[in-house]
């Protein structure tokens, strides 16, 4: 195998993140050179990483290799295909940037402790997400599945000196955990299909793939694993960790989080599901498409009601997992009919998400990160007017929030334009319960997409226009040149994704080929690579050059009309309407703009809202005071009656537990004389 | 020495370490249970000797000589030190009075010789009798971590406990792999450290050895 393909490069950049792990312990002494090195090897690994994943892709070719290490008689079995060289490829993007932005980042927090930790777990969490897509049997893969989870739980602990960042790190492990032993559950059923339960033979996704467990241990083998990687990408009514462990980890790291974290879980869904146990029937696809278009609706519908800005992404993440998982779930229903050409559109539109999603993600992570990071505040409500302060910082979100809105000229537009184009084509469907739930989901996604929209514009105005609501407490300054620059190649990939769409789909082409065999990349780009058409012409078509051209001039004929002339251009002062006692208190806040949609949907959260009005002193003005709580209602359904079970059970334990130690040694000592008599 | 006469001297050290387990039980004093406890290691030191020089196995005699060393001379010291330090005069207090915890004592070693019979007639060795005895030293070990007090009188059962236990090995296997035994006798050596460490630190939190005082230390919600 020659050394520049990608599994061997992979590889080493696996290597050089491993090293840079242990080497941080060693130079803990001195930690500027510490950070400046470790991002330095990070950023170039991440290049490896990213050439190896492209090329792996752009090849559709397969390697494997036996690794010489692991348990006797168990070696780990390694392998890159088209499948992880996508998300080899995507993991690695994300992570350069976050690797050049941690650069200024972490030296910002320097001041306050030390980064050793932070630099440790941030080589181990990569590497273990890398290690995940590169590993090709059940024992090396729950083992960096592993390795991953635990790293990013010290991450979001970084910061343990607050309690509620502790509970973050406590409710993850705990969903992480529920979420692995569903997966090695999988792993069970199928390995001991395929070479029977008395022996480990049958560890390799290879033998897995030729198990033939039978219909009903086929479906919960499939259940087992869906649910178990849905933990990890926080599909609801898993989804719980998400807010709580986002907002609690350093930014650098909740760009890491939600941009490849997520996607590494979307890679096992497809992974596992797909291409080891294979689609069998439609209900399948059918139940993961449902839970995708629940886990959209209610994932942004969260957001809106969120004042925390890192918050409002996290949930943000949960709705665009939801929006991928329908891609997957689409993509496995035609692919149970045999319908390969719809069943690869559908698999495109998932997997362009993902890219797209953390691309945009990463750059509002950064950018929420950077705002942070020069206001101390992540609070929306205390913040505002940051356009002057943080004019770099405010445009790179801005391409962001419109990416993330599905905006033309950005990568999120494409991704969900094809993914409604998977769901129009479901006429051609022999269900007719598909043939009404499908119009249903196509409107579910489109409300998403304009609740996400109003979401942005929220997040966008709230925090960057308008004035600042509170007394800034300590200077804003604009982020540094690594944070710009990071944030800067964000942006562009994402209008680069949302440009050139005909490039991509060719280059994703060999995934859905390999995983449901069928490819659109010959009808997509039929039309050269100006027009997007990803069935037929006739269809659908959408040429972004076309579109960006149109808007760039009517952005320019408008300049040209208003800015032309020096004179018109006016600064003042808003008109108060003759008030003459504006506050920065009279804007329009996060509450209020989401107050509308609160009325509608507020059957949904448990809303505890209310207005208190109290006279301090007679004559004088009275105090109004407003409280709103918003709770999550799933909370009390999924997971409240399971934890007090759990106290319940506890407590009645705690019986036994007396403090003597002599009614401990009576306890081992009658154990003992009843196994001796029984036994 | 003859074959026979090996067997008859075994099961008299066998009856001689029940003795002492049965002595551990009832004496009062705790320098009565330290030298109890020295004679009940001398006893199963020779009795390994023998069944070593029987059986013809060599590693044996190398057990019985780390037995006599560790716990008729080492630990034993050891204790007494820690006793001295500590300043125990009359540490022995028992939560059931002693003629009840002699009649639980002798139910057990009935039931010690009912569990083995099988064995005893499977097994071919000539020290096959013994593992009755092994079994109660075992068992009247815990008894007498269960019945106690005091901390102190704690480790001596455990270490009572812990000679039933190379007792066993030799009478039903001929011992445990040389490599095993010595490291059980190095962590029991270890063990008797450390207990000598924190009983000084149960004497400075809470001025006094007596276990009771650590029920506060159950955590209360």
């Amino acid at each position: 195998m020659p050394f520049f393909s990608p599994l061997p490069l992979a590889f080493s950049s696996i290597v050089i993140f491993l090293m840079m792990a242990g080497l941080a312990l060693l130079l803990q002494n001195r930690q500027t050179f510490l950070v400046n090195m470790a991002f330095f090897l990070s950023t170039v690994s991440c290049g490896i990483g990213l050439y190896a994943g492209f090329e792996a892709v752009a090849s559709g070719s397969m390697q494997t290799m036996i690794m010489p290490i692991g348990l006797p008689d168990l070696p780990f079995y390694i392998r890159v295909d088209a499948l992880s060289g996508f998300f080899l490829s995507l993991a690695s993007l994300t992570g350069l940037m976050v690797s050049i932005y941690s650069f200024d980042y972490v030296k910002g927090i320097l001041s306050a402790r030390k980064a050793t930790k932070l630099v440790v777990f941030y080589c181990l969490f990569m590497a273990g997400m890398l290690l995940v897509l590169i590993s090709d049997d059940a024992y090396f893969f729950m083992s960096s599945w592993e390795l991953m989870a635990l790293s990013s739980f010290f991450l979001v602990s970084f910061e343990d000196e607050s309690a509620e960042n502790r509970r973050a790190a406590f409710l993850y492990i705990l969903i992480a955990h529920i979420g692995a032993v569903m997966i090695l559950l999988s792993f069970g059923i199928l390995a001991g299909f395929a070479a029977g339960f008395e022996n480990f033979m049958g560890y390799r996704f290879s033998a897995m793939r030729s198990a033939e467990p039978g219909m009903l241990w086929a479906s919960i083998a499939f259940f087992l694993a869906f649910f178990g990687f849905a933990s990890k990408a926080g599909v609801v009514p898993l989804h719980v960790w998400l807010p709580e462990a986002h907002p609690a980890a350093p930014s650098n790291i909740s760009a890491l989080m939600s941009a490849v974290m997520l996607k590494i879980a979307i890679y096992g869904i497809l992974r596992v599901c797909m291409d080891i146990i294979g689609v069998q029937v439609w209900w399948w696809g059918g139940v993961v498409l449902v839970i995708g278009l629940i886990t959209a609706v209610m994932g942004i519908l969260y957001a809106l009601m969120q004042v925390d800005i890192k918050r409002v992404l996290a949930y943000s993440s949960v709705e665009h997992v939801g929006i991928i998982t329908v891609g997957i779930g689409l993509s496995m229903i035609f692919t149970s009919f045999e319908l390969r050409m719809l069943a690869a559109l559908a698999l495109t539109a998932a997997l362009y998400h993902c890219l797209s999603h953390s691309v945009f993600k990463s750059l509002l992570f950064m950018a929420a990160g950077s705002v942070l990071h020069s206001t101390g505040e992540r609070n929306m409500e205390r913040l505002g007017g940051l356009i002057h302060k943080l004019p770099w910082t405010s445009a790179l979100f801005l391409v962001g929030a419109l990416s993330i809105a599905a905006m033309p000229l950005f990568g999120g537009f494409v991704s969900e334009w094809l993914t409604f184009q998977a769901f129009l084509l479901s006429p051609v469907l022999p269900n007719a319960l598909l043939k009404i739930l499908f119009p249903l989901g196509a409107a579910l996604l489109a409300l998403t997409a304009a609740l996400s929209a109003r979401c942005f514009v929220k997040v966008f105005a709230v925090t960057f226009l308008g004035q600042r609501r509170a007394v800034p407490t300590t200077e804003t300054h604009e982020a540094g040149m690594s944070m710009r620059l990071a944030m800067s190649i964000a942006a562009i990939s994402s209008l680069a994704l949302g440009l050139f769409p005909s490039f991509v789909i060719d280059w994703i082409d060999t995934v859905p080929q390999s995983l449901v065999k069928g490819r659109i990349a010959s009808s997509a780009g039929a039309f050269g690579w100006m027009w997007l058409t990803p069935i037929s012409a006739e269809r659908a078509s959408y040429s972004a050059p076309i579109v960006f051209i149109g808007i760039f001039a009517a952005v320019a004929v408008a300049w040209l009309a208003f800015h032309g002339k020096k004179a018109a251009t006016r600064r003042s002062a808003t008109w108060d309407c003759g008030f003459e006692k504006m506050t920065p208190r009279m804007q329009y806040n996060s509450t209020s703009f989401a107050m509308p949609l609160r009325r509608i949907f507020g059957f949904l959260f448990v809303v505890s809202e209310s207005v208190r009005t109290s006279h301090a002193q007679p004559g004088s003005a009275p105090r109004i005071r407003y409280s709103l709580r918003i709770e999550d209602r799933l909370w009390y359904v999924f997971y409240k009656p399971f934890s007090d079970a759990a106290y319940y059970l506890a407590k009645q334990a705690n019986r036994l537990q007396h403090g003597r130690m002599q009614i401990y040694l009576l306890y081992s000592f009658i154990t003992l004389i009843t196994l001796l008599v029984f036994a | 020495m003859s074959h026979e006469l090996a067997i008859e001297i075994n099961s008299l050290l066998a009856a001689l370490i029940l003795l002492t387990s049965f002595g551990l039980l009832v004496q009062r004093r705790v320098y009565g249970l330290l030298h109890i406890f020295a004679w009940q290691g001398v006893f199963l030191s020779v009795s390994t000797a023998i069944v070593g020089y029987s059986a013809g196995l060599n590693h044996l005699y190398i057990s019985a000589a780390m037995t006599l060393v560790i716990k008729v001379f080492a630990l034993p010291y050891i204790l007494y030190v820690l006793i001295h330090k500590l300043r125990i005069k009359k540490e022995v207090e028992d939560m059931v009075n002693i003629p009840t915890t002699m009649l639980i004592g002798i139910a057990v070693v009935i039931f010690s010789y009912h569990l083995t019979a099988p064995i005893r007639e499977l097994s071919t060795l000539m020290t096959r009798s013994t593992l009755a005895v092994a079994l109660s030293t075992v068992l009247l070990g815990l008894l007498m971590m269960i019945t106690r007090k005091k901390a102190v009188t704690q480790i001596i059962g455990f270490l009572a406990l812990e000679n039933g236990l190379f007792f066993a090995a030799t009478s039903a296997t001929y011992g445990m792999p040389l490599v095993v035994e010595l490291g059980v006798a190095l962590d029991i050596l270890i063990a008797a450290f450390i207990f000598g460490m924190f009983f000084f630190q149960i004497r400075t939190s809470f001025d006094s050895l007596d276990l009771k005082e650590m029920e506060k230390l159950k955590d209360l919600d």
